[in-house]
C-alpha cells in the first residue's frame, strides 16, 4: 500500500513539473521576445528594455523557470502586467466564483446521472431505457455554449424567470443563487450525459451477477437492490469518469463564464489574453491543468477507497 | 447480409447530408454569403432567404453551408495532423517497448492534462487568436488520443504468429510497422478518427464561439453563435440554426464511428 502511495504520488508530481515544464517553454519559448508580445510592435525600445528587466528576461531561461516555479509554489505568480496587482490577488478574488460553479455542476451533474443511469438500467430495454439513451447521446453532441443560449433564451428572454447573465455578488445570496442556476445546468447537462451512458452500462453489468439475483431472492425490493447493492458495485468505472468530468467541468467553466459574464478565473483569461497579459495568463494555465492533473490523481487514489480489492493488485 | 447497425445508418446519412452542404457551397450558395443588404437585415424566412437573413442582412442559409465547409476543413486537418503524429508514436513505442514504450505513454499523460481550449488558450495569448491556432490546438489533443489507441492495437497485432514469422524472415521493425502491423491496425484507426472528428467539430466552435478560432468574416457556426449572442433579444432564430448545424454534424460523426466500431470489432458489441 505505502509502495502503490508512494508511487502514484511520484508520479503526480513529475506529470505536475512536465506540465510546468510545456506551460512555460510555450509561454516563454514561442513568442520569441514576451516584452515585445505584451507590449506591441509601436512600444518603444525604453519601454521594452524596462519590461524586460520587470519580467526578468535577461536572465537565463532556466533560472527564469526556476525561479517562476518557485515562486509559484509559495503562492506567488508575478504581477499583473494589465491589472497591476499580484496575480495571486486576481485569482483569490476570482477563485471562489470558478469553484462555486464547478461544484454546484458537478453535484448536479451526478446526481441527475445516477437518477438517468439506474433509472435506464432497471429498464433496460423498455422505453424509458431508449429515452435515457437518446437523450445522452444528443447532450454529448449539443455545445455547452449553445445550450447555454437556449436556456437563456427560454429561461431569461422568454419566461423572464430568471437573470441572462452576470453576477451580483454574495451579498444577496438569493440573488446569486439565482445567477448561477442556468450556468449550473448549462455546464451539468452536458457532462451528466455521458456519465448516464456509464452509469447505465455499468449497473447493467452488475444486475447480471449471482449476488443480485440471490438478494431479490431473498426478498428485498426492486428499489432496495437497486440503490444499496447495485450501485455500489457500479462505482469504479463511474467514479473514474466522475473525476475525468470534474477536470472537464473546471475547464468547462472557462467557457460558461465567458457566456454568462460571471466574474470567475475563465472570464479573467480572457481579459488577460485581450490585454496580451503573458504572466496572468501563464499562471491561469497552470492553475487550470494543475487542477486537471490533480483530479485525476485523486481519482486513482479514490479506487482503492471503493475496492479494496484491487489494493492487493496495486 | 448482415444488417448494419441502426447508428451507423443515422450517422451515415447525417454525415452526408453536412459534407454535402460543405461541398455544395464551393460550387454554389443560394447567396454570396458576405452579401451584405443593411435595408434587408434581420429578414425573416421568405422564398429569396429560406431561413431569412442577419443583423447585416446576409442570408443565413449561405452562411451555415459555408460554415460547414470551415468546420469540416479544420477537423479534417486537426485530426490528420493529430492522428498521423499520434499513431506513428504509437506505433513507434509499440515497436521498440521497454523505456521508449514508457516513455511516449508518460509523454501522452501528459498532453491529456491539456485541453484543446487550455493550449489554445496560450497560443492565442502568444500569437493572438486565429483560426491556425485553433487547428493547432485540437491536432495536439488529438496525439495522445490516437497515440494510445495505435500502441495498445499494435501491441496485440506483434504477438501475432505472422508477425513473428516476418520477423524470423529478417524483416527490420520499422518494416514489419509499415507491412503488418499498420494495416492491422487500420480499423480502430479509422474507428477512432470518425470519433476525434465530432470531438473537433465541437472544438472548433466553441474556440471560434470565444473568438480564439475563425475571425470575421470567414464563416463559422461558432462565430455565427457568439453574433447571435448579442443580439438574442432582437432575432432569437439567429442563435437557434447555427446550433441545430453543430449538433448534426457532431451527432452524425459520432454515431457514424460507434456504428462503424460496431462493425469492425464485434466483440464490443454486448448487450447494450
Amino acid at each position: 500500500m505505502a509502495y502503490f502511495l508512494f508511487r502514484r504520488t511520484l508520479g503526480f508530481v513529475l506529470t505536475l513539473l512536465a506540465v510546468s515544464v510545456v506551460v512555460f517553454a510555450v509561454m516563454n519559448i514561442l513568442p520569441g521576445d514576451p516584452a515585445l508580445t505584451i507590449l506591441g510592435l509601436d512600444a518603444t525600445e525604453d519601454a521594452l528594455a524596462a519590461l524586460r528587466e520587470q519580467l526578468g528576461l535577461n536572465d537565463p531561461l532556466l533560472s527564469r523557470y526556476f525561479s517562476w516555479i518557485g515562486n509559484a509554489l509559495t503562492g506567488d505568480f508575478g504581477i499583473s502586467h494589465s491589472f497591476r496587482v499580484p496575480v495571486s490577488e486576481l485569482i483569490a478574488e476570482r477563485l471562489p466564483m470558478t469553484l462555486s460553479l464547478a461544484v454546484a455542476g458537478m453535484i448536479f451533474t451526478v446526481i441527475l446521472a445516477l437518477i438517468m443511469g439506474i433509472g435506464a438500467a432497471a429498464n433496460h430495454r423498455k422505453a424509458g431505457d431508449w429515452g435515457v439513451m437518446f437523450l445522452s447521446q444528443l447532450g454529448i453532441a449539443v455545445p455547452a455554449f449553445w445550450l447555454s443560449m437556449l436556456l437563456v433564451l427560454l429561461f431569461a428572454v422568454k419566461l423572464r424567470w430568471l437573470p441572462p447573465g452576470g453576477f451580483p455578488g454574495w451579498s444577496d445570496p438569493i440573488a446569486a443563487m439565482r445567477a448561477l442556476i442556468l450556468p449550473t445546468v448549462a455546464l451539468g447537462l452536458v457532462q451528466s450525459s455521458v456519465l448516464a451512458r456509464v452509469t447505465r452500462s455499468s449497473a447493467l453489468e452488475v444486475m447480471r451477477q449471482d449476488f443480485i439475483r440471490t438478494a431479490r431472492a431473498t426478498g428485498f425490493s426492486r428499489q432496495r437492490v437497486l440503490w444499496r447493492h447495485v450501485l455500489p458495485n457500479a462505482l469504479v468505472p463511474i467514479v473514474t469518469i466522475v473525476g475525468m468530468q470534474f477536470a472537464a467541468l473546471v475547464t468547462g467553466t472557462i467557457v460558461i463564464e465567458n457566456v454568462f459574464y460571471l466574474p470567475g478565473l475563465g472570464r479573467l483569461i480572457f481579459q488577460s489574453i485581450a490585454n496580451r497579459d503573458l504572466p496572468t495568463v501563464q499562471a491561469l494555465v497552470m492553475l487550470f491543468a494543475a487542477i486537471v492533473v490533480t483530479a485525476n490523481f485523486i481519482v486513482d487514489l479514490l479506487y482503492v477507497v471503493i475496492d479494496p480489492r484491487l489494493k492487493a493488485r496495486a | 447480409m448482415k444488417r448494419l447497425p441502426v447508428n451507423l445508418l443515422i450517422g451515415a446519412a447525417l454525415v452526408l447530408l453536412v459534407i454535402g452542404a460543405a461541398a455544395l457551397s464551393l460550387i454554389w450558395t443560394p447567396h454570396d454569403y458576405t452579401e451584405m443588404n443593411i435595408r434587408g437585415k434581420f429578414g425573416p424566412p421568405s422564398e429569396l432567404h429560406w431561413l431569412g437573413t442577419d443583423q447585416l442582412g446576409r442570408d443565413v442559409v449561405s452562411q451555415l453551408m459555408a460554415a460547414a465547409r470551415n468546420s469540416m476543413a479544420v477537423a479534417l486537418a486537426a485530426v490528420l495532423i493529430g492522428g498521423s503524429i499520434g499513431t506513428a508514436l504509437g506505433l513507434l513505442a509499440s515497436a521498440i517497448g521497454g523505456w521508449v514504450e514508457d516513455l511516449v505513454m508518460r509523454i501522452a499523460d501528459i498532453g491529456f492534462a491539456f485541453p484543446a481550449l487550455l493550449f489554445a488558450i496560450m497560443l492565442a495569448a502568444v500569437f493572438g487568436p486565429s483560426l491556425t491556432n485553433a487547428i493547432l490546438a485540437i491536432s495536439f489533443i488529438n496525439i495522445p488520443v490516437f497515440a494510445r489507441v495505435a500502441r495498445a492495437s499494435a501491441n496485440q497485432i506483434w504477438t501475432r504468429e505472422y508477425v513473428t514469422a516476418a520477423q524470423a524472415a529478417g524483416l527490420t521493425r520499422a518494416a514489419i510497422s509499415r507491412d503488418h502491423i499498420l494495416p492491422n491496425i487500420a480499423a480502430p484507426i479509422i474507428v477512432q478518427a470518425t470519433i476525434e472528428f465530432a470531438v473537433a467539430i465541437l472544438a472548433e466552435a466553441a474556440l471560434s464561439y470565444l473568438g480564439l478560432g475563425a475571425q470575421p468574416p470567414a464563416p463559422s457556426w461558432g462565430r455565427m453563435l457568439s453574433e447571435a449572442q448579442t443580439l438574442m433579444y432582437l432575432a432569437p432564430q439567429l442563435a437557434i440554426y447555427p446550433g441545430l448545424c453543430i449538433v448534426t454534424a457532431v451527432l452524425g460523426f459520432g454515431l457514424l464511428g460507434d456504428g462503424l466500431r460496431d462493425v469492425t470489432d464485434p466483440r464490443l458489441v454486448r448487450e447494450r
